[in-house]
């Protein structure tokens, strides 16, 4: 599935040039006036429309009753967040950034993650948990975390991450519209990312993967922010004569093996980015489960190319940290191209 | 610890008195109970019922844990006032947010023993229709559920709904901070909750100065703009007052209580636990003597509210359920393996498609085993070890 393929809906409005935040916030908007249940908190998220203006003008439509900031205090939101879906509502709630998701940890992997399985499918917990996550904006310690593993490595939720702006749309509305709940991760650095949309736009499934650019020698699997750090890859490694097929996982949780095994057994090798540490990360998942399924069709260990297992670093520090298109090029260049 | 820092506060003071309508030897209170009034002896005659219907369960349930018929069982015996009030001050329609000792509170307000039970023989993790008795999952985290109970009725306030929530929780779950938050959050949001504390003053061995520094539990609600009553929790009538005060005021707009009732645990913790290694026989003889329904006993029959043939009546019906409950305890646990991958997401996932696969391959091998051998060892009869995946559970 390419994001070529998808055609604007009926009834879709004039095009517009949004940011990746300006379309998250047009999702939230559209499912609000689509749908009454759906209700919106968490800290700073009212009058200021959020950190990153994602829920600008939200407040001022919908008002006091569906937009409300909530006391400071992230497993409150959480566990509040799910009492109201026990009793009908759809909410939507922000942390606030990906390190002060912490707090609620509890209440995501014991209830939200479980309840439904707890009750033998009686209560469904439609929450949408939005985290702006990762780094590269310069942000100070705890502002950059990438913790989607924790999220992935947790039964009972579905764990997505848009890299552009139509799906940041498309895939928010879905996950609105979704009775599972859904970790829903922002790409912070890729925010203010323009893109010319006709809303309502709707692009291939939230649960699916795309290929974002078509190659013969290599699959680079990517996902959020490293999707552009990949894209640049490919386009830098035509120059030296390879060929890179991109994949935007666009879902964590589920995992699209068919897209990606594909693609995989088209290529015969395969690299994954992403900005968290190596050790134990989402990379290590793709590339064991790659390999034991299409082991035969491979040509090379599948790489990871990823952060350093170390904290978060400073400002100043983070080029270091962060994977990048020579890096990832480098890292190919180990491989036996026989 | 032994830092021995002396606090400048007042909060050291020793606690007030606790208010109470019927004291600890059957005699109603004349003094000022804070303005709350006796129920009528209609309704005290019901809570009565259904302590004692609670307490037989509680006993019966907790001899069949002795006996290996459920994994584990937290008793709520010498609690049956604070359980049993603080449901009997719900309509039907309000929602009750329970933790894993409040079994008698679901038993209370409907749930079948075997659905009640389902969660404590490993049956499956919680065993009633929570929609249908508006019943939370009994919550096994501390204090988690608190907060779910105040999203349930902020809820409810959005809506306009005159649903109340209440929250059971204990002693030692105020010292974990979505305590806390759940308190705030109910407070801000003037959210229509109702925190009922059992204060049993022991989390498994830990006392209650171990876990906080001030004089009540009920104090703390100042600090978060609601009203906290400090209630005698082994006195039904003051606990019914009070939470039934608290649910009406939910109900009218007037936001959330905390309600702290002082109780006593007089079971362990669960089976596994041993008491005699935290807490002497001696404070287990002076609650005894604080007993919620003999002094409720006492009460009723000095105003002539239960004779000794009422009395005879609700004992037999005690009788009767301890002995249904131990009889479908007898019966043999029904699981269905394949169920295990049916209720984790609502949209199918393919992963789990294969896994839930490759385990019906197994027990098919399984089975198929098991039926060779018994046809080598005839005339033996078959006795699968795992119940027929069958969809049953539909």
């Amino acid at each position: 599935m390419t994001l070529q393929s998808t055609a604007p809906p009926a009834g879709a409005r004039p095009p517009v040039t949004l940011t990746m935040a300006a379309a998250l916030n047009a999702a939230i908007q559209d499912s609000m006036r689509d749908d009454p249940t759906v209700v919106l908190f968490g800290e700073d998220v009212g009058p200021l429309g959020g950190v990153f203006r994602v829920t600008d003008g939200l407040y001022a439509e919908f008002g006091e009753t569906r937009v409300s900031d909530s006391p400071l205090a992230e497993s409150g939101i959480v566990g509040t967040a799910i009492g109201m879906a026990i009793y009908g509502l759809r909410p939507v709630v922000e942390m606030q950034f990906d390190a002060f998701s912490y707090p609620a940890f509890e209440q995501i992997v014991s209830h939200l993650a479980k309840m439904r399985n707890r009750t033998r499918g009686r209560i469904s917990l439609p929450i949408v948990i939005r985290i702006p996550y990762a780094g590269d904006i310069g942000g100070v310690e705890h502002h950059s975390d990438s913790s989607e593993a924790y999220w992935t490595a947790t039964p009972g939720l579905t764990v997505v991450s848009p890299s552009n702006p139509a799906d940041a749309y498309s895939m928010l509305r879905e996950a609105i519209a979704s009775d599972d709940p859904v970790i829903f991760m922002e790409p912070k650095s890729r925010y203010w990312v323009k893109e010319a949309l006709s809303l309502p736009v709707q692009t291939a499934p939230m649960n699916t993967a795309v290929v974002l650019r078509e190659g013969t020698d290599v699959t680079l699997i990517a996902y959020g922010p490293t999707v552009k750090t990949a894209l640049a890859t490919a386009e830098l490694a035509t120059a030296e004569g390879l060929s890179i097929e991109v994949i935007d996982l666009r879902s964590l949780a589920p995992f699209d093996d068919a897209t990606v095994g594909a693609s995989l057994r088209k290529t015969s090798r395969a690299a994954v980015v992403h900005e968290a540490a190596q050790f134990g990360g989402y990379g290590a998942e793709v590339a064991a489960r790659l390999t034991e399924r299409n082991f035969f069709h491979l040509a090379a260990p599948i790489l990871r190319i990823t952060g350093f297992d170390i904290p978060y670093p400073s400002p100043k520090l983070e080029e270091y940290f962060l994977p990048t298109p020579d890096r990832i090029l480098a890292a190919l260049g180990t491989w036996e191209w026989s | 610890m032994s830092l021995n820092v002396e606090s400048p506060v007042v909060s050291t003071a020793s606690a007030p008195q606790p208010l109470r309508l019927i004291d600890d030897t059957g005699h109603a209170v004349t003094d000022d109970a804070g303005g709350f009034t006796l129920p009528d002896p209609g309704t005290l005659l019901g809570l009565y019922r259904q302590m004692v219907i609670a307490r037989r369960f509680d006993v019966q349930v907790t001899a069949l844990t002795r006996q290996g018929r459920l994994a584990t069982y937290p008793s709520a015996l010498g609690q049956e006032a604070c359980e049993i009030a603080a449901v009997a001050s719900l309509d039907p329609g309000d929602w009750l947010f329970p933790t894993y000792r409040d079994s008698i509170a679901l038993l209370t307000r409907g749930v079948k023993p075997e659905h009640i039970l389902a969660s404590f023989r490993g049956e499956w993790h919680s065993g009633y229709d929570q929609y249908e008795h508006r019943i939370a999952p009994q919550a096994t985290p501390l204090a988690t559920q608190a907060l779910h109970a105040v999203g349930l009725a902020t809820a409810s306030k959005l809506k306009r709904d005159s649903t109340v929530a209440l929250t059971l929780l204990g002693d030692g779950a105020t010292s974990e901070g979505d305590a806390h938050e759940a308190f705030n959050f109910a407070a801000v949001w003037q959210a229509p909750v109702v925190f009922v504390v059992q204060n049993n003053q022991f989390a498994i061995s830990v006392p209650l100065d171990k876990q906080m520094h001030c004089r009540t539990i009920a104090d703390k609600a100042i600090g978060y703009g609601m009203p906290g009553y400090y209630v005698d929790g082994n006195d039904v009538a003051a606990m019914y007052a009070v939470t039934s005060a608290a649910v009406d005021r939910a109900r009218a707009g007037g936001g959330p209580t905390l309600v702290e009732g002082l109780t006593y645990r007089m079971e362990a913790h669960t089976n596994s636990d041993d008491p005699s290694r935290y807490r002497s026989a001696d404070d287990v003889d002076v609650w005894r003597r604080r007993d919620p329904i003999e002094r409720l006993d006492i009460y009723l029959v000095s105003i002539g509210a239960l004779s000794d043939q009422e009395r005879a009546g609700i004992r037999d019906e005690a009788e009767d359920l301890a002995t249904a409950t131990r009889e479908c305890m007898t019966l043999p646990v029904q699981v269905d393996p394949l169920e295990l991958f049916d209720h984790v997401y609502a949209a199918p996932r393919t992963a789990l498609s294969e896994q839930r696969a490759f385990l019906a391959a197994e027990l098919a091998e399984h089975a198929a085993l098991a039926e060779h051998a018994a046809l080598a060892a005839q005339p033996a009869p078959i006795t699968p070890s795992v119940s027929t995946p069958s969809g049953a559970h539909a």
